[in-house]
């Protein structure tokens, strides 16, 4: 039962950090039409440069204070150099570009900051582990994650409904012509957008520098579930990137914990341990494939 | 003089120029490594520690001249084939080493033993290669996989855990890795669990470990991913309840640069550290650390290793590779100063040599290895009986 509980934790940990991931991805495919492969790339780059900071200064908030602006920026330089002139482009050429910033950004750290790995402490008001019920304890840390992954999916949620740049994202994503026929700065509404999107990825990544090893092409693996997540969530939604992330992130948790031992009850073999492995990375994807079935536009698409 | 004895004095005259070009040409040796990707400092170290030894003799190895080439395989199979041919065919390479993967070894090495080219192994040692798939012109100067984890098996059982969670990636080497522990270790096994590879987030499966409660853990988790673990583990406070042990190849000074203070106190296997007691480590070490700014890591002990048995195997046969039987014998005799003091040859032409555990620990800035216990002396490992050479 503990065991049970503090999978769940965990589960709801990697979802946040999912969400974190997938509502700027989401949103610059939904409102801006583009496939965008770098995003793991402003993942990255947080995390190389909270952990830069962190270091010389001893602080993880100020690290966390730098990295932010940092993705955030670089996200913006990146629309306005390259995603601007992808925009009435095919697909393909979106992704070939995209692939083709993934391996600048890689390379870039890799001459910036070594080859090696990047060292980034737990701060130390949030490091040992807590008793939250008798038998369950947990790191600090991450319950520090899932409190911020929330407060930011409450951060959007007032922004979208309250503010009035959300109600011009909203109309974005559901129709980008009739706003611009409305007269919105669609540029700047672009730009902005996108370097939201990265800002949140450098948070999710400065969040994970203390749990991951920071290194060159660390943004690719999130990145393969962060698409995942927007295709069963619906493209275009943050609320769809929320309930993917949530699902994405249970699902693979509980599925690597729980499938192996279910495995070996039914069939008591050492075949049964490698395929259970296989099946636990596959799982994620099978709830994609089931979802589609179900929802061929995933689960909260916004309408366009 | 006449005109018969002018063109025989001439004949002599080149032969003995191009006999002296001839002697004078450098030995050619082929390394093919890993020099890229987020593993590249394991090619590095190997190369770094090979040219230590070259440096050391001003250009020579054994006192006679070499040439080394490098090349960069990319942790790729196909790559490391590529350039392993083209060593071979265009540079007339006999003498081949470096690999750092058993994946790029399995397809590199067989091709090349084929070709009458002599490989030396300064680290990958695949089981697949120490059995029945040994060959005469196939060396491993470094170990054989399985022993690393041979004697943290033994260690363990010694020090009476009695029982032990397992973790591996799900891949070859992983299984390899995790079948040389349970070889040695005579207790119970708690679980064990087979990872993704490449995965970063182990939340899972450290949660299942403190639910099935072992003894200690025992994991194989090369580079990035052992990085995780190692830290993710201090995180959820197991550190100073279940122990954790592995082998050195999670406990190499850059890894644990990155680790960090997590990775205190682990006791891992290795057939070398930098403080073993004899005079060529003494002054391998010394040397490493001049030339480079850097500890060395067990990777350069195998490069130098490798570079100083060759250099003994060509001093005693004066350069002359048209004879590579006559090498062959040499580098098998491993008249040579190992880093590690005691080294043969077994059977198999893999190490025959001692086993430490050692532990981590802080030093200066940084974190190193601390030998704690001899476990296996002259430790012969476990495929030498299924070679038939």
């Amino acid at each position: 039962m503990i065991l049970i509980l503090e999978q769940l934790l965990n589960g709801l940990q990697l979802g946040v950090t999912l969400f974190l991931m997938s509502a700027g991805l989401t949103l610059v495919f939904g409102i801006m039409q583009v496939i965008n492969l770098a995003h793991g790339s402003f993942y990255m780059i947080g995390a190389y440069v909270g952990a830069t900071v962190a270091a010389q200064t001893g602080s993880f908030v100020l690290g966390l204070l730098a990295a932010l602006p940092a993705a955030g920026l670089a996200g913006m330089a990146v629309e306005v150099l390259i995603f601007r002139r992808l925009y009435d482009r095919d697909h393909l050429d979106q992704v070939l570009a995209t692939f083709g910033l993934i391996m600048f950004f890689n390379e870039m750290t890799r001459i910036i900051w070594g080859r090696q790995p990047l060292f980034m402490d737990v701060p130390v008001f949030l490091s040992g582990s807590v008793e939250l019920l008798p038998g369950l304890i947990y790191p600090v840390f991450r319950l520090a994650v899932i409190a911020v992954g929330l407060a930011v999916a409450l951060f959007l949620w007032l922004m979208f409904a309250k503010t009035r740049v959300g109600m011009q994202i909203r109309a974005g994503a559901a129709n980008r012509t009739m706003v611009a026929a409305l007269g919105v700065n669609i540029r700047l509404l672009y730009t902005w957008v996108f370097g939201l999107g990265a800002l949140l990825a450098g948070l999710a990544g400065v969040m994970a520098g203390p749990i991951l090893a920071v290194e060159s092409g660390m943004g690719e693996s999130i990145l393969i579930l962060t698409f995942v997540v927007i295709v069963i969530g619906g493209i275009g939604s943050v609320r769809g990137a929320l309930a993917g992330a949530l699902l994405v992130g249970l699902v693979d948790t509980l599925g690597r914990a729980f499938l192996p031992g279910i495995f070996r009850l039914i069939f008591n073999s050492a075949q049964a341990d490698a395929a259970a492995a296989s099946l636990a990375s596959m799982s994620i994807y099978i709830l994609m494939a089931a979802i589609l079935v179900w929802k061929p536009r995933g689960l909260f698409p916004a309408h366009t | 003089m006449g005109q018969r004895t002018s063109r025989l004095a001439l004949a002599l005259v080149f032969l003995l120029a191009a006999a002296q070009a001839w002697a004078a040409e450098p030995v050619k040796i082929g390394m093919v490594t890993t020099l890229s990707t987020k593993a590249g400092y394991l090619g590095e170290d190997i190369r770094d520690g090979f040219k230590l030894a070259i440096d050391q003799e001003g250009g020579k190895l054994g006192g006679i001249a070499v040439d080394l080439m490098v090349e960069d395989d990319g942790r790729k199979p196909g790559k490391g084939k590529q350039i392993a041919e083209r060593f071979m065919k265009k540079n007339k390479v006999k003498i081949l080493t470096g690999i750092v993967f058993s994946n790029v070894a399995m397809a590199v090495v067989p091709k090349v033993v084929r070709e009458d080219v002599v490989y030396l192994s300064a680290n990958a040692a695949p089981s697949k290669l120490a059995g029945s798939g040994c060959h005469e012109n196939y060396f491993s100067v470094s170990y054989q996989n399985d022993n690393i984890d041979e004697v943290v098996g033994q260690y363990v059982t010694e020090t009476g855990h009695k029982s032990v969670y397992l973790l591996a990636p799900n891949y070859p080497a992983g299984k390899d890795h995790l079948a040389g522990f349970k070889r040695y270790y005579k207790g119970r096994i708690a679980g064990e669990v087979y990872t993704k590879l490449g995965q970063s987030d182990y939340a899972a499966e450290i949660a299942a470990l403190r639910a099935a409660r072992p003894s200690a853990v025992f994991f194989f988790l090369p580079g990035g991913m052992g990085i995780n673990f190692l830290k993710q583990y201090a995180q959820a406070g197991l550190s100073k309840q279940i122990p954790v042990y592995g082998p050195a190849f999670s406990f190499d000074e850059r890894i644990l640069k990155a680790v960090g203070a997590a990775a205190l106190g682990v006791r891992n296997g290795s057939q070398w550290t930098h403080d073993l007691d004899n005079p060529a480590n003494a002054q391998f070490v010394a040397a490493y650390k001049k030339a480079y700014d850097r500890m060395p890591t067990l990777y350069a002990s195998q490069g130098y290793d490798t570079a100083r048995l060759i250099g003994s195997a060509l001093k005693s046969i004066k350069g002359d590779l048209t004879d590579m039987a006559a090498f062959k014998a040499a580098v098998k005799a491993a008249e040579f100063d190992s880093v590690r003091g005691n080294f043969s040859f077994g059977v198999n032409q893999h190490p025959i040599q001692d086993l430490y555990i050692r532990e981590v620990i802080r030093s200066g800035d940084g974190f190193t290895n601390k030998t704690v216990k001899k476990v296996f002396s002259n430790h012969v490992d476990a495929y030498a009986g299924k070679c038939r050479m």
